[in-house]
């Protein structure tokens, strides 16, 4: 690869430049049993279980940033999707595509970081197709993954209709950071503490809480919408009411600053490396304990619980110990953040 | 900042002894969302009302001007750079966003120095910033102007929907049919504009006016000082935001916003036309004046049927006391800026009141 090479046409149209490509940069980084053979799907084979698939597309724009890069955060996105479905996450897809022009020296960073994030997920990519477009088609790159896990035989599904009233709510650690940091970012903000996205895969949640089968009802990714939206979802889904403590949910003191400043609110910030469990409350104490030994989690907390009543709503019980809703994310919040 | 429990809940204590009835306006949206998002309002004896007040310069826009700004925005040409909070305000028929999404160039700055560098990076186009707010913006956008005039930028220029504060004071310290007993006074505007402007509605109206941060310890302490005035029979203006807001201002700042910007009539949404209350570009900054270059006609008012932003502005009507409250007006479906306008009092009522007293 020269120095300062970039992404032309034909390295979209299937022909040399685009087998070179698929080879010199693809299968080096991600190479593994199901890819090599580069054929037109990839055959697996699975453990015993039901089988959980899910996908994503990352428009995320910069495409660099403080934690992560857009690569990086398609891996975590597909494999933390598939995590809160219950599912230990094996194998990902990759499609890309690609804006003509664009420098082969970032793509090469890109595929190197799903390399190594994939490998810290315990995942391999299988197989991947990848497209350009002229310039001013897409912006940079988009990538899509799909990913399929496993839930083992034994193991319950992780639904809303579980959870029950009584059940504690847990976080696994501070909001805002990762729609805090793009939004630093696109707009230049210099703050005197920086704020870095929690980019991150969370498999290891997984393993932890398939200890705790049966205890643990539900569990999501507050991703776009933040922490507000996600709780209102659930709230929904399963006709329960939520009450959360203000006071006990994390967030960092760069984060908070940087909120106060810009008037916003970090519950409807987006987050790309946190999980929201429902757990029976007997056991909440001690799944917090074992959380926090993982470093992805280690300032996990129980945030709240679940009521009968209001059903369906989110109530926060603010520093003042009054309580207020806690609204979804009405409109637009920041654009492209994921 | 506070981080003292027990200041906090000793002022309470004394709050919730107040047995006179009383109606507090708070004048400032950025108010109105901290004292919504506190849940401070569960606190108080049922005798003691908040208002919520003009104190957004979004809400108050009326939609001639916004019909004005949307047309300006489709001119060929133009890129229009705005604060987020504007885009989405309803017009009479569209509004910005909609705008956008049919093709007009129309950017989102958090500065109005972004859009000087819009105005550099695009010579061909002609950057309009969008104006608005009160004292406590209008300076920065007075040293835009003058820096753009500093560099001969031809091709940026300024649409001013800038106003002040104190006119719709006393218009509704005026009105016979609204009652407000005191006054929780926007921390920074009177950062910028210094206490004189409440001293004069103090002594005018005598009524007290309590200059007030924005953590719940200090609106908690501002509205103590009110209601100890209130008892006292006196009424005079108060800084409790002490650690921002000195008694004579920013002076620098009230310079080069006299320097660069005029008084002028203003409409307000729901207040109408208010004399000395809007702020125009000077003539000898009529170079960066957009609307010197632009000649957009004076937009009719349509006010829509049933929209009672303009009561919930002077404090008439609490937000669920509109027809059209969460019923067709909604924060994804707005009928006025209030609901709109991320400090709007309607769409902090919308957000943070609970289901039984939102009319859904």
């Amino acid at each position: 690869m020269k120095k300062d090479e970039r992404i032309v046409m034909a390295h979209g149209s299937g022909g040399r430049m685009s087998q070179k490509l698929i080879e010199e940069i693809f299968r080096n980084a991600w190479n593994n049993p199901q890819l090599a053979p580069l054929l037109d799907g990839a055959i697996l084979n699975l453990p015993p279980g039901r089988v959980v698939v899910s996908t994503d597309s990352f428009v995320i724009t910069p495409i660099f940033f403080p934690g992560g890069d857009i690569g990086k955060i398609s891996i975590c996105g597909t494999v933390n999707d598939l995590t809160a479905c219950g599912a230990k996450p094996m194998y990902l897809t990759v499609g890309m595509i690609i804006e003509e022009g664009f420098p082969l020296a970032d793509l090469k960073k890109l595929v190197d970081s799903m390399a190594r994030t994939a490998e810290d997920a315990g995942v391999k990519i299988v197989t991947g197709d990848t497209k350009v477009v002229e310039k001013g088609g897409v912006d940079k790159i988009f990538i899509n993954t799909t990913g399929v896990g496993v839930i083992p035989n034994g193991c319950s599904e992780l639904l809303p209709s579980r959870i029950q009233s009584g059940d504690q709510i847990i976080l696994t650690g501070t909001v805002g950071d990762h729609g805090l940091t793009i939004l630093a970012q696109r707009e230049g903000l210099n703050f005197f503490t920086p704020v870095v996205s929690d980019c991150a895969s969370l498999h290891h949640v997984g393993e932890v809480l398939r200890k705790f089968d049966g205890e643990v009802r539900c569990m999501r990714d507050p991703t776009r919408g933040g922490l507000a939206t996600v709780l209102n979802e659930l709230s929904s889904q399963s006709g329960k009411g939520f009450i959360i403590k203000e006071k006990s949910v994390p967030v960092s003191p760069a984060v908070r600053g940087a909120c106060d400043m810009l008037g916003m609110d970090p519950f409807y910030i987006a987050n790309e490396g946190k999980m929201v469990i429902f757990a029976a409350s007997n056991r909440a104490s001690q799944i917090v304990t074992e959380l926090r030994q993982i470093y992805e989690a280690r300032e996990t907390a129980i945030i709240g619980e679940v009521v009968d009543e209001p059903q369906g709503k989110v109530l926060l019980e603010t520093e003042l110990e009054t309580q207020r809703i806690l609204n979804m994310l009405e409109g637009e919040h920041l654009p492209r953040i994921c | 900042m506070y981080d003292d429990k027990a200041y906090t809940s000793q002022l309470i204590t004394e709050i919730k002894k107040e047995k006179l009835n009383l109606s507090l306006m708070e004048v400032c949206g950025t108010h109105t969302m901290a004292i919504a998002r506190s849940g401070v309002k569960k606190l108080f004896p049922h005798n003691l009302r908040l208002l919520s007040g003009p104190g957004c310069p979004v809400c108050v826009t009326s939609q001639g001007d916004i019909d004005a700004v949307i047309e300006l925005a489709t001119k060929p040409g133009v890129i229009l750079a705005t604060f987020g909070d504007m885009i989405r305000v309803p017009g009479s028929n569209s509004s910005l966003q909609e705008a956008k999404s049919r093709g007009a160039d129309i950017r989102v700055v958090y500065s109005p120095l972004d859009a000087l560098r819009l105005a550099k990076h695009y010579p061909e186009k002609e950057v309009v910033f969008l104006g608005i707010g009160f004292e406590t913006t209008a300076p920065a956008i007075a040293i835009t102007i003058e820096e753009a005039c500093r560099q001969h930028l031809q091709n940026f220029s300024v649409w001013s929907l800038h106003k002040v504060v104190s006119p719709a004071l006393e218009v509704i310290f005026s009105d016979s049919e609204i009652t407000v007993d005191g006054l929780i006074c926007p921390g920074h505007v009177a950062a910028v504009t210094g206490i004189d402007p409440f001293i004069k509605l103090a002594d005018k109206y005598k009524k007290p006016c309590v200059v007030t941060g924005f953590e719940t310890p200090d609106i908690l302490e501002g509205i103590y000082m009110l209601l100890l005035q209130l008892r006292n029979s006196d009424a005079r203006a108060e800084i409790q935001y002490q650690s921002v807001v000195k008694p004579q201002g920013n002076i620098e700042a009230m310079q080069v916003m006299q320097k660069v910007f005029k008084t002028v009539p203003s409409r307000w949404r729901g207040l109408g036309v208010i004399e000395d209350s809007g702020l125009a570009i000077k003539d000898e900054y009529c170079g960066w004046d957009a609307r010197t270059k632009f000649n957009i006609p004076e937009y009719e008012v349509q006010p829509v049927k049933g929209c009672a932003c303009g009561d919930v502005l002077k404090g008439k009507i609490v937000p669920h006391q509109c027809a059209l409250f969460a019923k067709v007006c909604t924060p994804l479906t707005p009928v006025g800026p209030c609901m709109v306008s991320q400090e709007g009092a309607c769409a902090a009522y919308y957000r943070y009141n609970s289901a039984e007293t939102r009319a859904n």
